[in-house]
């Protein structure tokens, strides 16, 4: 059992550019077993709190607990070496004067509770087998390659089988096809070992993919919190929207049974405190956008021009102009749609679910080159 | 993939003249700096004045000598604790400032860099002042504060000469240490003491063996300046009665008549003995950029909480910044004020500017200063020219031999300095080009020095730059002339004027080819210095000092003032 609390957690620190942010009362729980992701862009706070959390550093605020043990917090602050649990960072750390049984090991031997020599050989040849590293315990650790590091140190982090394990970005420095491998082997040993993990990424699809739940951040705080199902489907802010997954942002003046928005109506369901005349926020996901080459007069329907259609093998990635807004839509790759030619897009009503604006625009899509931020 | 890491291969088709034209002129010109003069050092040291062919008559001569086993082992032992000293101040300062919470870290770092400029031939001296046993202030003090009978210092030892050289070097380790914890991931210690490692642990179990490649090299290269040192051998070590090899070469040609194949035989012993030092550190650097983990990019280092040993700490570094900078210009201050030199505070009442007066009307002062200047300058300017070229032929090209451009403009650092110019004089003596007794030999004597700076400076910038800038370039139409100008030049910029300065400052304290080289018309401010420091003129000698000092800390300031204003800042 090891429950994780996080409560109004505090914390300024200087980012790599020199600038000034604060974590500012940050608060979640990860129940016993679950994978709980820290999700958000550069400078949104994650890896502080992820680092707070392992006592890397110490927060100016709130309280930090493991099940009943307060690690910081109510004026206590437990060091990071007497906290258990596991860590792998994202440039993997490991020590490159060592080999790889040694890597494995150290947790053993530099702990409060010392092991065996015979314990460590056979802890350390089960956690490399975990990973998928046995018989490589000879070899010098910067022999590796990356991949191999990664499970070296996701193996290190293991070995003492401690009760949370925090990961920060792991995957970030691996090429595309090892890193969506790693991602299954990584969710397969977190189910099978049930053990609590925290993990920090700003790549929205392995949190999505990843977790049991996510936190987005965003400014140092938590915006939406809730299962990868909840916070795809029901954005709460337009940041989360934006931030997870791609969307065409609709916004216009709340009228009745919809929004003002295309120069029409766009029909949709509306939560209860959102009234006529107010501003509101439609968030259409692309495959919740259908594109057809002629008109079928149905509701939400919207004439428009075809901008871009790419073929990408299980889908035709469409950019449909409707008027000066740009609608973002995903098509079956068997339909033969052509740049420029008029086409029509319907926005299904069931899928159509406002939000209050909060002013928040995504800056993907543009019809010119302008500032091309990452 | 090895194209896209190293050398680019455009270099080559896309000038086809000046691809064989420049890096042949460079390969002549270290030919020419480096394996000239050391084969004519070999060859002298084969012959005997009179006699026909060559002969191993100056080795038997001088190896059979049980004398000479003594210099070996002076020698030895004397770079052995100059090293271990330099190293382990170096390296504790490094930590504290770099690593740990200390109070006033900042204006600490600013301040070490003091030292750097102080000329060994200053700080020797300002030591016979600070704790000969006959007149040094520090034992005066002790002996009147604790009432002893008898100084508790003895700057005229072997143990004096080690603290001398090992102080004096120390600020170098720091440097070196500074830069070795900077370039360490942070997380590799994160990474400890998440898997439970206390923070001694931690300390002794990685980051101590991570740092250990730089460590050795470091101490390597310590033992190597410890050994062709000078100064500290000459001015202290010849009153002492501990003679090393440096020294020992020097007398042999100060002696008449002049001993040239003693003084060739001992040259080769020493240069043997750090050239085995050198490819020892050629082969600790190998392993050091093996065990580099990745980037390359400047960490943001933890900083240990010291606690309650924050005071302890910073008295630490005040401490050493009183025995290292204050205290020698202190003492050198207060001997170029005095009239004539007793070690008493009566002679406080006696202050006078006469030594100054004295030493800036002496035509000889006027002479040196302008010789000075134009060798550092001249200097400076020609050895950052030609390493950038160099750089650049060994970091870009995949010319076949770059590596031996590499080696040979290495090789200078094991050459010390009096062997450089005993190689020159026997150079000389064989080509009779009349440039003896000019400034052109001190140039090629200074330039041959003191490269290797400049090829570390520059390769190690040439790295950090993509090849792909200058691939841009190359697309954009420009030839290979107006790409090094327009682009490496400028990129290079802040590494450039920053070998630029230090070549400059190692310039004006070169004393140990100089002392060989110069006659009267081309005589050099250190050469001056260690001059009126042997024939006794004191007061003069710290006149001299301080004014030199004062005037390098002014230089050094204002260039980097200056040149912070130009180029393109490192990002």
């Amino acid at each position: 059992m090891a429950m994780l609390t996080v409560a109004s957690l505090r914390k300024t620190y200087t980012t790599d550019r020199g600038g000034v942010r604060a974590v500012q009362g940050v608060s979640f729980t990860v129940e016993d077993g679950r994978f709980y992701t820290l999700l958000g862009p550069s400078g949104c706070g994650k890896t502080t709190t992820l680092r707070c959390i392992a006592g890397l550093e110490r927060p100016e605020g709130g309280t930090i607990q493991l099940d009943d043990e307060v690690l910081s917090g109510d004026g206590r602050f437990v060091p990071p070496y007497d906290r258990d649990l596991g860590m792998v960072f994202q440039s993997y750390a490991i020590w490159p004067h060592m080999n790889v049984f040694d890597n494995v090991a150290f947790p053993l031997r530099v702990g409060r509770a010392r092991a065996t020599s015979a314990e460590v050989r056979k802890r350390v040849e089960e956690a490399l087998a975990l990973v998928g590293l046995e018989g490589l315990e000879d070899r010098p650790a910067p022999q590796l390659s990356g991949g191999q590091q990664q499970r070296l140190a996701l193996a290190r982090a293991l070995v003492r089988k401690p009760r949370l394990l925090l990961l920060d970005e792991p995957l970030s420095n691996l090429d595309a096809k090892l890193r969506e491998r790693m991602r299954i082997e990584l969710r397969e040993l977190q189910r099978r070992l049930g053990i609590t993990t925290v993990y920090v990424t700003h790549d929205q699809g392995e949190a999505l993919f990843l977790s049991h739940r996510v936190a987005v951040m965003h400014d140092g705080g938590i915006v939406q919190e809730g299962t990868p199902r909840e916070i795809y489907r029901d954005p709460s802010t337009g940041f989360a929207a934006d931030f997870v997954g791609n969307a065409t942002f609709l916004a216009g003046d709340v009228v009745e049974d919809g929004i003002a928005a295309l120069g029409g109506r766009v029909r949709c369901s509306m939560p209860k405190d959102l009234r006529p005349g107010e501003k509101g926020l439609l968030v259409l996901r692309p495959e919740n956008v259908v594109v057809r080459g002629a008109p079928e007069r149905r509701p939400n329907e919207f004439g428009g021009k075809l901008e871009i259609a790419a073929f990408l093998g299980d889908h035709l990635d469409c950019i449909v102009a409707v008027g000066d807004t740009l609608v973002r839509a995903r098509a079956h790759p068997s339909v033969q749609l052509r740049r420029g030619q008029d086409v029509w897009v319907e926005f299904p009503v069931e899928h159509c679910v406002a939000m209050r604006d909060d002013g928040w625009r995504p800056r993907a899509l543009q019809r010119s080159f302008g500032e091309d931020e990452e | 993939m090895a194209t896209a890491a190293r050398g680019a291969s455009f270099a080559l088709p896309a000038l086809p003249r000046s691809g064989v034209v420049i890096p042949a002129m460079a390969a002549t010109f270290l030919l020419l700096l480096t394996v000239l003069p050391l084969s004519m050092l070999i060859l002298g040291s084969l012959q005997v004045e009179g006699r026909e062919g060559l002969t191993l008559a100056n080795y038997a001569n001088v190896y059979s000598d049980p004398r000479t086993y003594r210099l070996l082992s002076n020698s030895f032992l004397y770079a052995v604790g100059t090293a271990v000293l330099a190293l382990s101040l170096g390296t504790a300062l490094a930590y504290i400032v770099e690593r740990t919470n200390v109070p006033f870290r900042r204006a600490f770092f600013a301040v070490t860099l003091v030292p750097l400029i102080v000329p060994g031939i200053v700080s020797t001296i300002a030591w016979v002042y600070l704790a000969s046993g006959k007149i040094g202030v520090i034992n005066k003090a002790f002996m009147a504060l604790l009432g002893l009978t008898d100084p508790p210092f003895e700057i005229y030892s072997l143990l004096g000469m080690i603290w001398a050289e090992g102080l004096h070097l120390s600020p170098l380790v720091f440097l070196v240490m500074v830069g070795a914890m900077r370039a360490m991931d942070p997380s590799l210690e994160e990474a400890a003491v998440t898997s439970g490692a206390r923070p001694l642990r931690t300390l002794r179990t990685v980051t101590l063996p991570i740092l250990m490649p730089a460590l050795a090299s470091g101490a390597l290269i310590m033992f190597i300046r410890g050994l062709e040192s000078f100064e500290v051998p000459a001015l202290i070590g010849i009153p002492a009665r501990v003679p090393v090899f440096t020294s020992e070469i020097y007398e042999a040609l100060r002696r008449y008549p002049q001993d040239y194949g003693s003084a060739g035989s001992l040259g080769v012993g020493l240069l043997a003995i750090s050239a085995v030092g050198v490819w020892w550190y050629g082969r600790l650097t190998r392993r050091a950029e093996r065990f580099a983990t990745i980037t390359g990019k400047g960490y943001r280092p933890r900083t240990i909480e010291l606690g309650s040993w924050r005071w302890p700490a910073l008295a630490f570094l005040v401490l050493y910044l009183l025995i290292v900078v204050v205290m020698p210009f202190l003492v050198l201050l207060f001997v170029s004020l005095l009239p004539f030199y007793i070690p008493s505070l009566d002679m406080f009442q006696r202050l006078t500017l006469k030594n100054y007066v004295t030493v800036l009307e002496h035509p000889d002062t006027l002479l040196a200063a302008r010789n000075s200047l134009l060798l550092a300058v001249s200097t400076a300017t020609i050895a950052m020219a030609l390493t950038a070229v160099i750089a650049w032929i060994v970091v870009r090209t995949r010319l076949p031999g770059r590596r031996i451009l590499d080696l040979l403009a290495f090789l200078p650092i094991g050459i010390p300095g009096l062997v450089l110019a005993v190689a020159l004089i026997f150079e000389l003596i064989s080509f009779p080009i009349p440039i003896y007794g000019t400034l052109i030999i001190l140039v090629v004597a200074y330039v041959t020095r003191y490269m290797p700076y400049g090829m570390r400076t520059n390769s190690a910038a040439m790295l950090q730059l993509h090849h792909e800038l200058e691939e841009a370039a190359a697309a954009s139409g420009a030839s290979w002339a107006t790409t090094f100008r327009k682009i490496v030049v400028p990129l290079l910029w802040p590494s450039l004027v920053a070998g630029w300065i230090y070549v400059f400052v190692v310039s004006v304290r070169e004393l140990s080819s100089s002392v060989l080289l110069v006659s009267h018309d081309s005589i050099v401010v250190s050469f001056v210095i260690f001059d009126l420091q042997v024939s006794g003129q004191s007061n003069a000698v710290a006149a001299l000092s301080v004014l030199l000092v004062l005037s390098l800390v002014v230089v050094v300031g204002l260039t980097q003032r200056v040149s912070s204003r130009i180029g393109v800042k490192g990002g």
